[in-house]
C-alpha cells in the first residue's frame, strides 16, 4: 500500500483514526471526569513517514484537548470545537480519498492502454 | 474504521443507547411529577443514570455507557390536605419531588446530543461507504 499510494494511504488511516477519537469525543459529553482527545495529525503523519507503525505513530500524537472554558464535572469535550475538528477530519478525509482515487485512475489508464 | 474490538459503529450505539436511558429517566420523573402517597417512604423520588466511561485498548475509542442510575435525594414535598384518600392521620400526603424544568433540560440536552451521534454516524457512514466504492 505504502508504494502505490504513498503517503495518501497512511494519511487516510490516520484521519481515520482521529475521526473515530472525535466521535469518542461526542461520544462522552456528558459524562464526568471525561477528558477529550485528539490526534495531532502533522506530528502522526511525520512519525509514521519515519517508519513508526501507524497504531503507534497515532498514540504517539495523541495528546489531551485544552478546554476554552474548563467544567466543574471535569469534562473536557466542548461541542462547538469537537464538531468543527470533526467536519474539519471528514472534509481531509475525503480530500485524501480523492487523492487516491485519482491515483487508482492514473493506474487503470495505464493498464488499459488508452 | 478501525482495527480492533470496538468501532466507530459501536461508539455511536452505545453512546446513543445511554443518550436514550437519560431520555426514559426523564420520562419517567416527568410522568411521576405531581404523584402523591401516604407516607413519606413510599414518595417517588426522581431518578438519574449515571454516566461512565468505557476504553477499548485495542482501538483506542472510548464510549459512553449507564453504569447505574442514582435516585435523588430531595425530600418528598409535605402537604397538608385531610380530604384526600391517602392522607394519613394527621392529614398529610407527600409529593414527589420532581423539578419540571430540571427534567425538561435534561430530555432537551440528551436529544441534543442523540441527534449529534447520528450525525457524524451518518457523516462516518458516507465516508466508509465512498471509501468501499472505490474502483
Amino acid at each position: 500500500m505504502g508504494s502505490l499510494f504513498g503517503i495518501h494511504g497512511d494519511a487516510l488511516q490516520l484521519r481515520s483514526q482521529r475521526l473515530g477519537l472525535i466521535t469518542s469525543n461526542i461520544a462522552n459529553a456528558g459524562t464526568p471526569g471525561y477528558k477529550a482527545r485528539d490526534i495531532d495529525f502533522a506530528a502522526a503523519l511525520k512519525a509514521s513517514q519515519q517508519g513508526a507503525g501507524l497504531d503507534q505513530a497515532a498514540a504517539g500524537a495523541t495528546r489531551y484537548r485544552v478546554p476554552v472554558m474548563p467544567s466543574l464535572d471535569g469534562n473536557t469535550v466542548e461541542m462547538a470545537t469537537e464538531q468543527v475538528a470533526f467536519a474539519e477530519t471528514a472534509t481531509a478525509y475525503q480530500a485524501t480519498l480523492t487523492f487516491i482515487r485519482g491515483r487508482v485512475e492514473t493506474l487503470t489508464r495505464a493498464l488499459k492502454g488508452e | 474504521m478501525t482495527m480492533g474490538g470496538m468501532t466507530l459503529f459501536g461508539v455511536g450505539q452505545r453512546a446513543m443507547s445511554a443518550q436514550l436511558v437519560r431520555m426514559n429517566a426523564a420520562a419517567s420523573n416527568l410522568a411521576n411529577a405531581g404523584s402523591v402517597t401516604g407516607t413519606e417512604g413510599e414518595a417517588y423520588r426522581p431518578i438519574r443514570p449515571v454516566f461512565q466511561t468505557q476504553y477499548d485498548r485495542a482501538s483506542g475509542l472510548s464510549t459512553t455507557v449507564v453504569s447505574g442510575t442514582q435516585q435523588s435525594s430531595a425530600a418528598p414535598i409535605k402537604l397538608y390536605d385531610p380530604d384526600h384518600p391517602l392522607a394519613d392521620a394527621e392529614g398529610n400526603v407527600w409529593a414527589a419531588p420532581v423539578d419540571e424544568s430540571a427534567e425538561m433540560v435534561e430530555m432537551l440536552d440528551a436529544s441534543r446530543q442523540y441527534q449529534n451521534l447520528v450525525e457524524a454516524l451518518s457523516t462516518a457512514k458516507q465516508l466508509m461507504l465512498e471509501t468501499m466504492r472505490m474502483k
